[in-house]
């Protein structure tokens, strides 16, 4: 059960006066970001745990309603800063569902691969730190030399290496070439390597494995009716993946596996995520050979595009087209509707809920986001743990508080 | 029988609306019958899931007639069917029955809602304060809450040193 207000009477009561209290963040290298929990302890054992979050709270959906729909990019990204590219994908996923605007095949392709890097980018993180918590250190630097890679990636792609703010509604900020498709290309020949160096380091690593086996235990009923997602849920046997299940850019065409477990435990989701790296580098692999030809950004007719440079330089349409786009008190009309979309983000779902008053600004910009419904479920499940397991769960459930805060 | 045609047959005379954007199914439907759509389409329908509880206020939305907007998505497991349940309430008192008995994830998610909203849920075992801080006092993302907020920032207290 989640904190109850009865609980903490029943725990001030008298003959309960060896209980004592722990105050864990909100400044803490085990939290990573900024989040506070009080644990109630008997000796080490704790019998409840009490989060407190909002530390990081900033306003970011009430800003997303004063900015335009290519401007809320530059926040967004800025949620789960651990895998930026995908909170945008998901971002212009909804908008461009919202006004109905069918990508093209090199976009599909091209934000899949971004997709998937960003899957693989969060997955190396958590993966690395949760060893890295837990005492080793080794996997975390490996782990650590291939998340720059990918930096190096995205930096060709956008010209940024963390927040970059790369998506537009309708396409990409700027094409890829094939300079990028090389490096791509050398990222995934050499991940294997470094993949199978972690498992050898971790995966039958005794003392890793006496942290995490059978700690942080969820069960697939408990995973379901808390609408956990993502790798946490598959861990416990919830063979739910949007991708598979309400598939979006280029899923359809690719073949992969879900990856699942059962134990529902810390092990099974390091597993879990482990191996959704390989599968991360099989998708990657079946678009980069065939991301097809032609224009990345959806033809200039719709008014809600960006048009290509050259046409706003040396045609009057295109000049009118960037200058309707850009300027604020221009703008396009949308479609006066509501929209829920939701993509599989590293994490879990992360779904946005949009709604439209006609203008290319927001009225509501909801995030929901895969870390704070995640975090409602620690409580739960690191009850009668010791102590020097709340790192083990925190790590398993990859908390990222600028998500979880918003 | 879907879903949608089984809320048909059984609700039938309480105005409930049937709808389709895209690919979301949505239904509006009346405060008073919430609770007991939702407890059916979780127990005799397959929704096991509750993914998003949000709120919208639509103070200066183009004619709209009621203040709020509370949205409910509900998910298969099974069938990876989704649904978008909406519902209104109006000022002064906001109220809404709590989903917490059927879906425990409602918990954060409505305690959210009543943060930044100050719609309350009757039935909520813990509907505290959970983003912004407890002395807070105005529901932030009310539209008529100011962008740049009223000075709480400014304001806040500060323990200095010498008084901790």
């Amino acid at each position: 059960m989640p904190f109850e207000v009865s609980d903490l009477a029943e725990l001030d009561a008298p003959d309960k006066e060896y209980l004592w209290t722990l105050n864990f963040g909100p400044q803490h290298p085990a939290t990573h970001t900024t989040l506070r929990l009080v644990l109630t302890l008997d000796g080490e054992t704790v019998v409840n745990a009490v989060p407190h979050i909002g530390y990081l709270h900033s306003g970011f959906e009430k800003l997303g309603e004063h900015l335009d729909f290519n401007q809320y990019v530059t926040i967004v990204d800025r949620m789960n800063y651990i895998s930026p590219l995908h909170n945008e994908i998901s971002w212009h996923h909804a908008v461009e569902k919202l006004l109905g605007i069918e990508l093209t095949p090199r976009c599909k392709y091209l934000r899949t691969i971004l997709a998937e890097l960003m899957r693989i980018q969060d997955h190396l993180l958590n993966t690395g730190t949760c060893a890295l918590d837990l005492g080793g250190f080794t996997a975390f630097l490996y782990f650590f030399q291939q998340r720059e890679l990918i930096y190096d990636i995205v930096e060709t792609a956008s010209g940024q290496r963390f927040h970059t703010s790369y998506t537009r509604v309708g396409g990409v900020a700027f094409d890829v070439n094939n300079a990028w498709v090389d490096k791509v290309r050398s990222f995934v020949k050499g991940f294997a390597a470094v993949h199978a160096e972690v498992h050898r380091l971790l995966t039958r690593n005794r003392i890793f494995i006496e942290r995490v086996k059978g700690i942080g235990y969820l069960s697939a009923e408990d995973c379901i009716n808390m609408g956990v997602t993502g790798p946490l849920a598959r861990a416990s046997g919830v063979l739910r993946d949007l991708r598979k299940d309400e598939p979006y850019l280029a899923y359809p065409d690719l073949d992969f596996k879900v990856v699942a477990a059962k134990d529902g435990d810390c092990y099974a989701r390091y597993l879990v995520r482990m191996q959704e790296m390989v599968e991360s580098i099989k998708i990657i692999e079946q678009c980069i050979e065939n991301i097809p030809e032609g224009p990345v950004n959806v033809d200039a007719g719709s008014k809600a595009v960006i048009p290509a440079k050259p046409s706003v330089y040396r045609s009057i349409e295109g000049l009118i087209q960037h200058f309707e786009v850009m300027m604020p008190n221009r703008g396009f009309p949308t479609p006066k509707e509501e929209i829920y979309a939701a993509t599989e983000s590293p994490n879990g779902e992360l779904g946005y809920y949009i709604v439209s008053d006609g203008t290319p600004r927001a009225y509501r910009a909801r995030t929901r986001p895969p870390s704070y419904v995640h975090f409602a479920v620690f409580p739960h499940i690191i009850k009668n743990h010791q102590l020097s397991d709340v790192v083990a769960v925190l790590g398993s459930l990859n908390i990222i508080a600028a998500e979880l805060d918003r | 029988m879907s879903a949608e045609d089984a809320l048909k047959s059984k609700f039938a005379g309480d105005g409930l609306a049937f709808s389709q954007f895209r690919d979301n199914h949505r239904i509006e439907v009346p405060a008073a019958k919430l609770f007991e759509i939702l407890a059916f389409l979780k127990n005799e329908q397959h929704f096991d899931m509750l993914a998003e509880v949000t709120a919208v206020d639509y103070l200066e939305y183009e004619g709209a007639k009621d203040r709020f907007g509370v949205v409910y998505v509900i998910v298969s497991t099974k069938t990876a069917e989704r649904l978008v349940i909406k519902t209104f309430v109006n000022d002064p008192e906001p109220l809404l029955p709590s989903v917490y008995s059927l879906w425990k994830s409602a918990d954060w998610l409505e305690r959210e809602v009543y943060d930044m909203f100050g719609i309350r849920f009757s039935g909520h075992p813990d509907l505290r304060r959970i983003l912004t801080p407890d002395e807070f006092t105005a529901y932030p993302l009310r539209k008529d809450y100011p962008l740049k907020g009223r000075g709480e920032r400014h304001n806040f207290p500060v323990l200095t040193r010498a008084e901790s």
